[in-house]
């Protein structure tokens, strides 16, 4: 059984086609890259998988359960956690209080009106531990806008992972990054242990490559080539999208 | 005379009064994006400095041009040093225009009192016309007609044919392009929120003979133009004016045939298009 | 030093009629607190869901208008007054259900309409309400046989009731849900992606706010023993808007020090200063454009600046660390 599979998938805004039928499987325990030119449809494919896009034709299965109907706020508690592309934390709050909330998303406690939130003691150590994975635990309290960059990253990545996803979505988790943020990423990413089917969009080819298993390659909403790290970079066609030959 | 007939011209009428008052409305939500609260009050204290040009001497006509200008450059100093301060933040700008309303309104009461103000109706215009062989009608109503359709065309002739309609439409359309294009948005929302305020103005003047000027003028008017543009869809003219005789219609027919709902008749409409079309009535329909 | 300065607060309040003795303070501070509950509400809704609501005057009216008639059909006040509550809480469900239909100003715009219809029907459905002469009620409650008739007595009912209204606010915010309600209004779309349901936060959110606006509701139509159509006005809903702005909708504290600011300008002031409206105006334009975070936390910011300029310059230069992250960020 695949962890994750998309079948058929298309979606188009207005005359644009930019999800143009995809199909791919990942399966259990893999690293997938998704590489494509500005414009491929790597997002909206995400967007297709979370169900914050609603898909024209096609269907997504997780772990062989078609989950193309649900709602996209059921997926989490299904297993499937995401980031986004650009950082869209909770400003105001600690870091520790944006990976509690992640944590309580998944939680009947979330809709409790009168207990104290400061008072649940297992969702805030279970937050450290969150912070702790990404080496943030010494900044779970500081405030977001106190952080850098490079480390809010790693809050993005923590948020998903305090959701023990089974199929995790990266979306541009490198993106400007400085070289050392970018080695923090890379391990802590290398940390994660296999129960955890990783699916990755990226720009940046070398960083990414060290990464993937399997590499799928995008290029107007349509999967062009398909295969393991040495097979893409070799083949013709990627050369082709990437360098314009 | 038939009183279906006589009501239905009053809405005919009324519906002139509301296309001047909402076509400025309508143009500022549709360029600016936000429901201008002022509106109401705009009309009003068009209407009451009106009365004052007419004591000192106007004549009708003119009063209205020229309470018309002064609301227009009252309008087009609010939008520079106070809208223009709060770019982008619609919902701070909207509560600007709100509390600006309170402040016109009180300035009003405070500079000419409390009681009702009639403007009388330009003596050229009084008494009745022959419509057919059958219908005495009050020819002011008729004249405000005849002033509403020529300040259509007006508009109309500024939008399709100017160049400065052309870049209030682009703006409408897409703001940022325009502003990529070279297009001068921020002079563009003065020019245009002079004009809506202008026109309300206007209208107000124009309005006096029938409506006369009070204060609460502003609370009468305010919710009409509300409904007309979004009855008749934001930012558009001729869905301004269609709304405009619309609500015109739905208000006397109303209010004369179910008066205990009269605003029910009014909102609920309105309150259907915001649920049913939220999204194409406020802000760029995002994909 | 909180717990000390909230004690004092409480002392004072509760003993407010012996140290105010003029009836017409004590009556301006039942205004106060009664106000302050409708703050309260509104602003789980403006602070904290970020839902700006320009129509809840007309559940505050509902209250009003329900008790009233309740009343005048001859149910007792404890019946009229869960009636009311009940009546108003449904009320708002059905207000949250259409307002929520639209975001940011279609939310506002549909809370006008929503408003306007509640004016509307108060103003001219005059076989129920009676219209522009408005309902009134003969007497007040009389809880455990206490008489509420004289300005203490009314006094420290409200003082109650708003005491019960802070203190459900209070854990309201503090609680798992109040933080679930304050990601959607930071962040809704990821709060979505996290797995909460975002239009059942803020529909019960509206819920609750809808709950103590019909509270602050019954206490004014018990304070004035008459409600009329100008209690649903779309200025109405302004006002209690500008209470809630002025204030500061971050905290808590905010929306009371605004219902404090509108109640002692509309009544005391307005002995002083002629035009009520043109300063409620002028305050609301102020405030939006240069203290948009409201005069608690512009005043806290303030004085912070002040202070700062105050203190003499540190001498010693800055650490490297401190340079380091400085050149950081």
């Amino acid at each position: 059984m695949t962890a994750l599979e998309v079948n058929g998938l298309e979606k188009s805004f207005g005359g644009l086609r930019v999800t143009a039928g995809v199909s791919l499987a990942v399966e259990p325990g893999e690293r997938r890259l998704i590489i494509g030119p500005n414009g491929a449809g790597k997002t909206t494919l995400f967007n297709l998988i979370t169900g914050e896009l609603k898909p024209d034709r096609g269907a997504v299965r997780l772990f062989g359960r078609d989950i193309t109907r649900i709602a996209s706020r059921r997926r989490p508690h299904l297993g499937l956690a995401r980031t986004y592309q650009i950082i869209t934390l909770f400003p105001d709050d600690t870091l520790l209080r944006n990976v509690m909330l992640s944590l309580l998303g998944l939680s009947r406690r979330r809709w409790n009106p009168v207990a104290r939130l400061d008072r649940q003691s297992d969702l805030i150590a279970a937050a450290h531990a969150a912070l702790a994975r990404v080496r943030l635990g010494h900044l779970a309290d500081r405030t977001l806008t106190q952080t850098a960059y490079g480390e809010r990253r790693r809050v993005e990545i923590a948020m998903a992972l305090a959701q023990n996803p089974k199929v995790l979505l990266l979306d541009e988790p490198f993106a400007g990054l400085s070289i050392d943020e970018r080695r923090d990423v890379q391990e802590l990413l290398a940390a994660i242990p296999r129960e955890v089917t990783i699916v990755m969009i990226e720009h940046d080819m070398d960083v990414a490559l060290d990464f993937a298993e399997r590499i799928t390659v995008l290029h107007f909403g349509e999967v062009v080539v398909e295969g393991s790290r040495a097979e893409i970079v070799s083949h013709p066609r990627t050369r082709e999208i990437y360098l314009g030959e | 005379m038939n009183i279906s007939l006589l009501l239905a011209g009053n809405s005919v009428a009324f519906g002139g009064l509301l296309f001047l008052l909402s076509a400025g409305f309508a143009l500022i939500f549709g360029l600016m994006r936000i429901p201008n609260l002022t509106h109401g009050s705009l009309f009003m204290l068009g209407a009451y400095f009106g009365t004052s040009l007419i004591g000192w001497g106007f004549g009708f006509w003119p009063a209205a041009i020229v309470a018309g200008l002064g609301v227009a450059a009252f309008g087009g100093i609010v939008e520079r040093f106070l809208l223009r301060r709060l770019p982008g933040k619609e919902l701070a700008q909207v509560l600007v225009t709100l509390g600006l309303s309170f402040m016109i309104a009180d300035a009003c009461l405070m500079q000419w009192g409390g009681d009702p103000i009639s403007i009388e109706t330009p003596p050229s215009l009084r008494g009745a016309t022959l419509i057919g062989k059958m219908a005495a009608f009050p020819t002011y109503r008729l004249a405000i007609v005849a002033v509403a359709v020529t300040v259509a065309a007006a508009l109309w002739a500024l939008m399709d044919r100017t160049r400065l309609g052309a870049m209030i439409r682009a703006g409408v359309d897409d703001p940022a392009m325009a502003r990529i294009v070279g297009i001068r948005v921020s002079l563009l929302f003065t020019i245009v929120f002079s004009l809506g305020a202008g026109l309300a103005g206007f209208a107000g003047v124009i309005g006096g003979p029938i409506l006369s000027v009070y204060p609460g003028l502003d609370q009468d008017m305010l919710p009409l133009a509300l409904v007309v543009v979004i009855l008749g869809g934001s930012g558009s003219l001729v869905g301004a004016f269609v709304g405009s005789f619309v609500v015109g219609f739905l208000y006397n027919f109303g209010q004369a045939m179910l008066p205990e709902l009269a605003y029910v008749v009014l909102f609920l409409p309105m309150l259907i298009v915001l649920v049913v079309r939220p999204q194409g009535l406020f802000g760029r329909a995002t994909s | 030093m909180r717990r000390v300065a909230i004690a004092a607060a409480l002392l004072a309040l509760a003993t407010l009629p012996f140290w105010v003795g003029n009836t017409y303070y004590i009556n301006i501070a039942s205004q106060i607190l009664l106000y302050a509950v409708f703050a309260l509400g509104l602003n789980v809704l403006v602070g904290y869901a970020g839902l700006v609501s320009l129509g809840h005057a007309g559940l505050f009216g509902i209250a009003a208008y329900a008790g009233a008639l309740l009343v005048n059909s001859g149910f007792n006040h404890f019946t009229a007054i869960l009636g009311a509550l009940a009546v108003t809480v449904i009320a708002a469900g059905l207000f949250a259900v259409l307002a929520l239909r639209g975001t940011g100003l279609g939310f506002v715009m549909i809370t006008v309409a929503l408003g306007q219809i509640v004016w509307g029907v108060a103003y001219r459905w005059i076989s129920i309400t009676n219209g522009d002469n408005g309902v009134s009620v003969t007497t007040r409650p009389q809880p455990l046989g206490l008489s509420l008739a004289n300005a203490p007595g009314f006094y420290w009912a409200t003082l109650i009731v708003f005491l019960v209204t802070a203190a459900a606010t209070a854990v309201f915010v503090a609680s798992p849900f109040g933080a679930s309600l304050r990601g959607t209004r930071d962040q809704p779309r990821r709060m979505n992606a996290l797995g909460y349901n975002v239009w059942l936060i803020r529909f019960l959110a509206f819920l609750f706010s809808g709950f103590w606006s019909g509270a602050a509701g019954m206490l004014f139509l018990y304070y004035n023993q008459f409600v009329s159509p100008q209690v649903v006005a779309l200025t109405a809903s302004a006002e209690a808007l500008l209470m809630v702005i002025s204030g500061g909708t971050a905290t808590l504290l905010g929306p009371i020090a605004g219902a404090a600011l509108v109640v002692i300008m509309k009544n005391v002031a307005s002995a002083y200063i002629e035009r009520w409206n043109f300063v409620l105006g002028a305050i609301f334009v102020v405030i939006v454009v240069f203290m948009p975070e409201g005069l608690v936390p512009g005043s806290v910011r303030l004085w912070r600046w002040t202070t700062a300029r105050l203190r003499p310059p540190i001498a010693a230069a800055p650490g490297p660390a401190a340079r380091a992250r400085e050149a950081g960020e």
